[in-house]
């Protein structure tokens, strides 16, 4: 394994992944569209967005597997847009964990250690050391095939991490879960990450699941960022309506609707307070409401306003709404957030 | 539950098999007949006389040590080219891809008489001699398309994220294809090695066109059934060819039952 020379004179604080106007065009489809970004050391960045959008095809440069059309691509302050994947400090966890189905569970986590030439003792302690790392320990004799989706996935989490790359890509590790075990294992990759103090970079399409687990995350729509934001700026002040819809289902309005200077503006669910009655006024609107969602938690209410179609969301459920009536939703005027005009 | 099938579906099943398997029966039978002239029906007596004479014909170890030559070769062929062109076709789009797909399953759909014609013309066009090598060419065109078929089928149900897993890893290609690739196709270039090897040893179109004057096995039965003396010793020989190509067949079945799929990841696991 070529092992990337650092130089000497940069600073702890160098970043650990730089794109540089990336682009990578697949024929005529623009996967990755001038795509600029820095990811700090020990950052748990995550890469969001719809399929399409760019964001598996962003990370794939970063691991090797495709060639940028144009740009720069620099890991740990080396230049590495032409280096191959077997030459990156960089570990891969695949969306479909593409365990190797003729090894075993030990010589599948190994497998990184035997291909660079250390001697088998050492390669199943060190092995076991990550088995137990994922909480495997005693899987090593088995096939993948003899797994759990769940076990395969840390069976692919402990090949990925043997070597100790200063550099983790996940491509939705964890899709091919069930919620529960989805969600425990959001946990565990987290105090992974703190416990490692290596970079993840973790693309999903799960709005949920990159708000609660990432330090940043960046929104991607059609090869391009939309947003680069903390998990809480991102969800309080969305820039786009892209992300203002996608990151947690944002109302957007006009501006001329509100009695406010042109523009559009989100407005989050929770922020809308609900009564019965009609009323106009500043800070509030009327219209029929046309269904209620009981959600345990919170109930969501679906109100026609004019053209459009807004949701509210309450913590408890609102006393004497009828679907049908006329219903009047108001907020507090610092809760819109001004968005900017789509490009 | 299903029913049991009428008398009539079982009647015809049993008719049908035995129209398809009685021959063989026949074969075997006319090894062991006493009688050496005619296929004299049921033989007079039964002996096991033949099988020493077989193996005693000069002519007929040459002609099998030449068959399992041209099998040997032309099969070694095809492993090492039906699988390169098996990557290819698997791992890049190009112009023509289609195109290239029918060509090469052509050899096999084609009568073998036109590929032998065309084989013949071409080498005749080339000014090479009919030779042990023009045999195995011509068998080779067929032998490629069943290691094809069998290692691109392989290289579809394998995914190719194992490969750049691999190469994520830190192994280069040449690792990636000792440790990870070749495992995998492993019994798909088995399977489809041995239904090359079997399909080379019985050929005798193409054979007839690109030959001189050697003589495979299956050549060696044409011109010994002219012949009428010791019939039988055809039929001993008959018996052994069908366990050697039989025998291969059966296990390349064997090996290309459905082994572990991981393709997918835990969407089904």
């Amino acid at each position: 394994m070529v092992q990337m020379l650092k130089e000497p004179n940069t600073a702890s604080a160098q970043a650990a992944v730089v794109l540089r106007e990336v682009s990578c065009y697949f024929g005529s489809v623009k996967a990755v569209d001038g795509v600029s970004l820095e990811i700090l050391p020990g950052e748990f960045f995550s890469m969001l967005g719809p399929s399409g959008s760019g964001k598996t095809t962003c990370l794939r440069l970063i691991g090797g597997f495709e060639q940028p059309t144009s740009g720069q691509i620099v890991l740990f302050g080396q230049d590495a847009s032409r280096l191959p994947p077997y030459a990156r400090d960089v570990n891969t966890v695949f969306q479909d964990y593409a365990l190797f189905p003729h090894m075993n569970v030990r010589d599948n986590v190994a497998y990184a250690l035997m291909v660079r030439g250390v001697p088998r003792p050492e390669r199943h302690r060190r092995a076991e050391e990550m088995l137990e790392l994922v909480k495997l320990a005693g899987f090593g004799d088995r096939r993948p095939g003899q797994l759990s989706g769940g076990q395969r996935q840390r069976v692919a989490l402990a090949r990925a991490l043997i070597n100790r790359p200063r550099l983790l890509l996940l491509d939705e590790p964890l899709g091919a879960l069930d919620l529960k075990l989805r969600e425990e294992m959001q946990i565990e990759l987290k105090a992974l990450q703190r416990q490692l103090g290596i970079t993840f970079i973790y693309v999903t399409h799960d709005q949920g699941e990159a708000l609660s687990m990432s330090d940043r995350v960046a929104v991607f729509n059609q090869g391009r960022i939309e947003q680069l934001d903390t998990p809480k700026q991102l969800y309080e002040y969305p820039q786009t309506e892209f992300v203002a819809r996608f990151v947690g289902s944002a109302n957007v309005l006009e501006g001329r609707l509100l009695g406010l200077e042109g523009g559009r503006y989100a407005l989050r669910p929770e922020r809308i307070a609900i009564r019965p009655g009609s009323q106009n006024g500043p800070n509030c609107l009327s219209g029929i409401l046309l269904d209620i969602h009981y959600l345990g938690a919170q109930t969501r209410y679906e109100v026609q306003v004019g053209e459009e179609r807004l949701t509210a969301v309450t913590s408890s459920e609102e006393q004497g709404l009828q679907i049908g009536s006329a219903v009047t939703l108001s907020w507090e005027r610092g809760s819109l957030r001004p968005l900017r005009e789509a490009v | 539950m299903p029913g049991k099938p009428s008398l009539g579906l079982r009647l015809a099943f049993y008719l049908g098999m035995l129209f398809l398997h009685f021959p063989i029966v026949i074969i075997v039978l006319y090894a062991l007949t006493t009688e050496d002239r005619t296929y004299q029906f049921p033989p007079p007596g039964l002996t096991l006389r033949w099988f020493g004479e077989a193996f005693q014909r000069q002519d007929m170890w040459a002609a099998l040590w030449l068959s399992l030559q041209v099998a040997a070769m032309a099969t070694g062929i095809a492993l090492v080219l039906g699988t390169m062109v098996a990557a290819a076709m698997y791992r890049f789009q190009f112009l023509g891809k289609d195109f290239i797909t029918v060509l090469l399953i052509l050899p096999i759909a084609l009568p073998g008489i036109l590929t032998g014609i065309a084989l013949l013309t071409t080498f005749k066009r080339l000014a090479l001699e009919p030779s042990f090598w023009t045999i195995v060419i011509g068998h080779a065109t067929f032998c490629i398309v069943t290691v094809y078929n069998n290692v691109v089928a392989r290289f579809r149900r394998t995914g190719f994220s194992q490969i750049e897993a691999s190469m994520d890893l830190g192994a280069d290609w040449w690792t990636t294809w000792r440790m990870v690739v070749l495992p995998s196709i492993a019994t798909a270039l088995l399977a489809g090695g041995m239904l090359s090897f079997a399909l080379s040893f019985d050929e005798v179109i193409v054979t007839t066109f690109t030959a001189a004057d050697q003589k495979t096995l299956p050549i060696w039965f044409l011109n010994e059934l002219f012949r009428p003396r010791e019939r039988p010793i055809t039929n001993v020989v008959a018996v052994f060819v069908m366990l050697i190509t039989f025998l291969p067949i059966v296990l390349a079945q064997w090996l290309t039952r459905d082994t572990d799929d991981l393709h997918g990841g835990g969407k089904t696991g």
